[in-house]
């Protein structure tokens, strides 16, 4: 079994999608953590700072093309395999089945490519303008505190991030567990523990990206 | 449970051959006893059919007790109808009332194409077992059962496996038409047991390879299968399995 047929097999697509999976839900602990940093209430400096470390440091950077690999990876992994399962029963049922799984579940490809169309939105707020401005190498970053307070001050872009950090707690409350599953985790007695920690997860990290763009509209932060 | 006796509407999914496209069909059908078991009521209607000079329903069946894993109806939405951990022989008609119009449809997927009516072709999990699901055994005197020791755990979990009847309802059900309830019970069944130890990496990353090739889907953990299956195999195998493929494609030879 070569590499190549072991990676475009069925549980081969899977483990991409599980291992990019596991790495941003990673990823989304330290960007919620660092984001958090806005509750400080002081006026954006400890977020700035751990903004401009993100930013301006070498390590973190080189981190951010692997981010982007996996992101894309996963991205395209995960549309392919949507379109391609679409493709395996041609005559639908009348009456259609819907019995031991969740509506989030079954729409993970809606809920990720509503995700995408979300982080479009978001990368062309933050870190394109800020990426550009440093002419994508290490240079002088934008106040991304103050950016986050203009952005945030418009209804509609927050309606539609609250809305994306929806679709994001829906695709975690499947995609958490469903991932480690995938990865072979099958013992009874971590079953019943990553439903319980994919569903935590998924509410804690949906809270915290959700409550940050609601702070700065209802201006419960400085 | 007092007898009772019904009147129903079959709409039913009739279809000439694989070529030709088929369509819904609805038939009354009277007084049919509560203690019938669904086939016996398709039974029925089928004699009511052929009096009248018309095509009986094709549809499979074998032992009707349950074990066989030939019939394969999707009722009212669900395959092998309503009643949890059953198969469609043993669907009794006092899961329907009276006046009601029920829904039969065959297995809907790519790799189970339609024959005629509601028999499909499920071939495809026999060429999947082909490639793998075996043992090698020794020829000569047959071994002692009791000389090998299986912890009893293990023992157990690979009897439960056992019991997938290899109906397609978890292919069916899943919404990507994938076969990954039934080879995992396939793979885990054998994996779980020292005689299943000499090809227990060939046997995963080949079985996995020709249930790709026969079209089914790719398995997203909705969990849609577990809940229907007739034996009710969980869906951890799944997770066993992606261990053993996991395993297998890192650590095989070549």
């Amino acid at each position: 079994m070569t590499w190549k047929q072991v990676f475009t097999s069925s549980v081969g697509k899977k483990l991409v999608m599980a291992f990019t999976g596991i790495f941003l839900i990673l990823f989304l602990i330290v960007h919620a953590g660092l984001n958090a940093c806005i509750w400080a209430n002081d006026g954006g400096e400890m977020f700035n700072k751990g903004a401009h470390f993100m930013g301006a440091n070498v390590v973190p950077r080189i981190l951010e093309i692997g981010l982007f690999v996996g992101l894309i990876l996963h991205i395209v992994q995960g549309l392919m395999l949507e379109l391609d399962n679409r493709k395996k029963r041609s005559v639908g049922y009348a009456v259609a089945y819907s019995d031991g799984s969740k509506w989030y579940s079954r729409s993970m490809g809606i809920l990720g490519t509503l995700i995408l169309l979300f982080l479009v939105l978001h990368l062309s707020d933050f870190w394109f303008p800020n990426r550009a401005h440093q002419n994508f190498v290490l240079g002088e970053e934008i106040d991304l505190y103050a950016k986050m307070k203009e952005t945030f001050s418009v209804l509609w872009v927050v309606i539609v991030y609250v809305l994306g950090c929806l679709s994001l707690g829906y695709h975690l409350a499947h995609g958490f567990q469903s991932a480690f599953r995938t990865v072979g985790v099958h013992n009874r007695k971590y079953n019943l523990m990553l439903v319980s920690l994919g569903l935590g997860f998924s509410v804690i990290v949906t809270l915290l990206f959700a409550l940050m763009p609601l702070s700065f509209y209802f201006g419960w932060i400085n | 449970m007092e007898h009772y006796n019904m009147n129903l509407t079959v709409k039913v999914w009739r279809q000439k051959n694989s070529k030709e496209k088929g369509g819904f069909e609805s038939y009354p059908v009277k007084d049919i006893s509560s203690e019938m078991s669904f086939l016996e009521m398709i039974d029925v209607l089928n004699e009511q059919l052929i009096r009248d000079g018309d095509d009986p329903i094709a549809f499979d069946h074998d032992c009707r007790e349950g074990i066989c894993g030939q019939c394969s109806m999707y009722i009212n939405g669900k395959p092998h109808g309503a009643w949890k951990a059953n198969t469609t022989c043993q669907l009794h008609m006092r899961a329907f009332k009276d006046g009601e119009t029920v829904t039969v449809e065959p297995w809907r997927a790519g790799a189970f194409p339609v024959i005629k009516d509601l028999m499909v072709d499920r071939s495809a999990f026999d060429r999947i077992i082909q490639a793998g699901g075996y043992i090698s055994v020794n020829t000569g005197n047959a071994v002692d059962g009791n000389a090998l020791p299986i912890n009893k755990d293990k023992a157990d979990a690979s009897f439960a496996a056992a019991m997938c009847i290899g109906c397609g309802a978890c292919v069916a059900a899943c919404k990507n038409s994938s076969a990954m309830l039934f080879l995992s019970a396939k793979v885990a069944h054998l994996a779980l047991l020292p005689q299943g130890e000499p090809e227990r990496k060939s046997r995963v990353l080949n079985m996995v390879a020709q249930m790709d090739k026969e079209g089914f889907g790719a398995c997203t953990n909705t969990g849609a299968c577990e809940a229907t299956c007739p034996k009710e195999i969980s869906i951890s195998n799944i997770a066993r399995l992606n261990q053993e493929y996991l395993v297998a494609s890192l650590t095989a030879d070549k």
